[in-house]
């Protein structure tokens, strides 16, 4: 990954978040993300995000739970190892159905937890770059990435013309490294404000 | 907001005639039904127009009973999303008292009567014979029976109608806060109210004595659960299908397509939850293997050495009110698509139908299935009726509770 140039708004109110969103993405200027402390609804479709693909992803791992689940119970009892239970057929599907049934559920779940963690890039020890800390707390945080041809100034301007209560630039790595807190002195180099 | 709505829902003249043209194909159908089989001196022929009349009417009515538990059930929960098409799911459930005397004249027809084909226990020399309806005759008796039918039908009727008179009575006056508070509590309470007596009869007692009492050596614990949720998915469906035609000619402007999608989610749950019902009853009876249990389904699925006459519904059923909105439902552009949303319900709509056939039909024709065209008639004349019904009350008071304390909550409705 790599250093970007941002451009970063903080608005305090959802009121004036959504009218400089729509402003914004109307002047042309490339949106990166806009961080929230809480689910902001009907904020995806302002900034045009296209609908997850998650749950397709779900319905694959929960199909793919299903044939686990009655292949294995087919070849188990049908073929490895038939089983006599109180004069029941050998292939007794009605039987498996719970099975199958909690193993689809199962694969479902895991699978989709598992690749929203790898969608969102989350992880054990895996960290990233924050634009402000009190986008967890009590702001809504606009980062507009720079271009070769953006003009800082003009942008930071238009950002305060639309109500934001603090614009700043930042350079941001947008991926994401390894480390632990502990050890790493990247995301704490600059002194961070106690929020008053 | 300088938005203007259309409150009065005037009936289209195409609707009435569609309304009156399905309810005289029911009539003629009955009619036809009738001389084929129900003036017939044998039993056990004219017991398979009994049948079709008493799966149509407990059909119908217990669906547009469940149309008032949703009302009920939403209001408990606080939720507010429906309230937008509130009073269409109102006027469905005004045609309970309709629907309801009809089906209390058919059961006492079939309780009182001379043919004993479909209430078996009903018969009292064939009860004193036997020692199972004899030990079972606490609950199965004429007289438990017609009482409790009428409590039941009479309870439905009237907390139904407290419950919609106090959506109606705030429409011409505005609410201060706390009158709003008041005016939630008593809907609490009434809602509350009836969903107590839905347990004790929907959820509970009346698909014992309407239906499952058409076999009466035979029990299920799971078979009211089964019922009920197979009236409430077709309600919701039935709901849909009102909501979707009011757009369509321009009613309705705060429903929209946030509102159709939960509609549609709960179509697709409870499709689930019928099934999970469905195979609850099917595998534990199969698993335990004892032919007093066995015999429900051996009746209509048939066993290993013979296939029995109902097969084809039974499995037909399994697919359409669960494979079919299972995955059709399924993704989020379907739940928000008019057609395809409309589509599925028509269909869950008949689906369920099909499976109250294959409950009740077995006990009038046990042998063979009968041909289908004039219970789907008399279906048809009932759908006429619910048609008819629910369109002069809709006719009758303003198509928005604009008043309501929560109406702001559902209008900014988002899934």
């Amino acid at each position: 990954m790599a250093e970007k140039k941002f451009v970063v708004a903080s608005f305090d109110d959802e009121a004036v978040l959504f009218p400089a969103v729509k402003q914004v993405r109307r002047a042309g200027y490339k949106i990166h993300d806009v961080y929230t402390p809480m689910p902001v609804h009907g904020l995806d479709a302002a900034l045009g995000l296209r609908d997850t693909s998650l749950h397709t992803a779900g319905f694959f791992y929960g199909l793919a739970g299903t044939c686990t689940a009655l292949g294995f119970i087919t070849w188990a009892l049908t073929y490895d190892w038939p089983l006599n239970f109180g004069g029941k057929p050998f292939f007794a599907l009605p039987a498996w159905i719970p099975i199958t049934f909690e193993m689809t559920v199962l694969f479902s779940a895991v699978g989709m937890v598992l690749t929203f963690c790898y969608l969102c890039q989350l992880a054990p020890f895996v960290k990233k770059d924050h634009f402000h800390p009190r986008a967890t707390d009590d702001l809504f945080v606009m980062a507009i990435e720079c271009t070769d041809k953006t003009n800082e100034g003009e942008v930071s301007d238009f950002l305060n013309g639309l109500g934001a209560k603090e614009v700043n630039t930042q350079i941001k790595e947008t991926g994401w490294w390894i480390g632990s807190y502990a050890d790493d002195k990247k995301p704490f180099q600059k002194q961070v404000q106690a929020v008053s | 907001m300088a938005l203007t709505f259309r409150e009065r829902f005037e009936i289209p003249k195409k609707y009435n005639t569609w309304s009156i043209g399905l309810m005289a194909a029911g009539l003629l159908s009955v009619i036809i039904l009738f001389i084929t089989h129900g003036s017939k001196a044998d039993d056990h022929v004219s017991a398979r127009f009994w049948a079709s009349l008493l799966q149509n009417s407990v059909y119908f009515l217990l669906v547009v009973n469940a149309a008032m538990f949703f009302i009920c059930a939403t209001t408990l929960a606080w939720g507010s999303w429906a309230l937008t098409f509130r009073r269409v799911t109102e006027a469905i459930s005004a045609c309970v008292p309709v629907i309801g005397v009809i089906t209390f004249v058919i059961l006492m027809v079939l309780v009182w009567g001379p043919n004993h084909v479909l209430y078996h226990w009903a018969d009292s020399h064939a009860a004193e014979h036997d020692a199972a309806l004899k030990f079972k005759s606490g609950f199965l008796n004429r007289g438990f029976f017609t009482v409790w039918t009428i409590i039941t039908i009479v309870g439905w009727w009237l907390l139904g109608r407290k419950v919609r008179h106090i959506s109606r009575e705030i429409d011409n006056r505005r609410l201060s806060v706390e009158e709003g508070k008041r005016y939630i509590w008593n809907n609490t309470v009434w809602s509350a109210i009836y969903i107590v007596l839905f347990a004790l009869t929907v959820m509970s007692s009346i698909p014992w004595l309407w239906l499952m009492s058409l076999d009466s050596h035979w029990y299920s614990t799971m078979y009211s659960w089964y019922t009920f949720a197979s009236s409430f998915v077709a309600a919701c469906a039935l709901i849909t299908i009102f909501v979707v035609f009011l757009k369509n000619l321009g009613y309705l402007e705060l429903t929209n397509r946030e509102h159709l999608h939960d509609l549609a989610k709960f179509q697709f749950a409870f499709s689930i939850f019928w099934t999970y019902l469905w195979f609850s009853q099917f595998m534990l009876i199969w698993y335990a293997n004892i032919p007093e249990e066995t015999i429900y389904f051996i009746k209509r699925i048939g066993d290993g050495s013979h296939s029995g006459p109902y097969r084809g519904v039974f499995w037909l059923t399994l697919i359409i009110n669960f494979l079919a909105p299972f995955l059709i439902l399924m993704t989020r552009s379907s739940k928000r698509n008019y057609g395809t949303v409309t589509m599925m319900s028509v269909v869950i709509l008949f689906g369920h139908w099909l499976d109250f056939y294959q409950m009740v039909m077995p006990a009038g024709s046990p042998d063979h299935m009968p041909f289908m065209l004039l219970d789907l008639g008399i279906g048809a004349g009932f759908v006429g009726l619910i048609m008819f019904v629910t369109a002069k009350s809709l006719a009758k008071h303003p198509l928005l509770a604009k008043n309501h304390p929560f109406l702001k909550e559902s209008i900014i409705h988002h899934t």
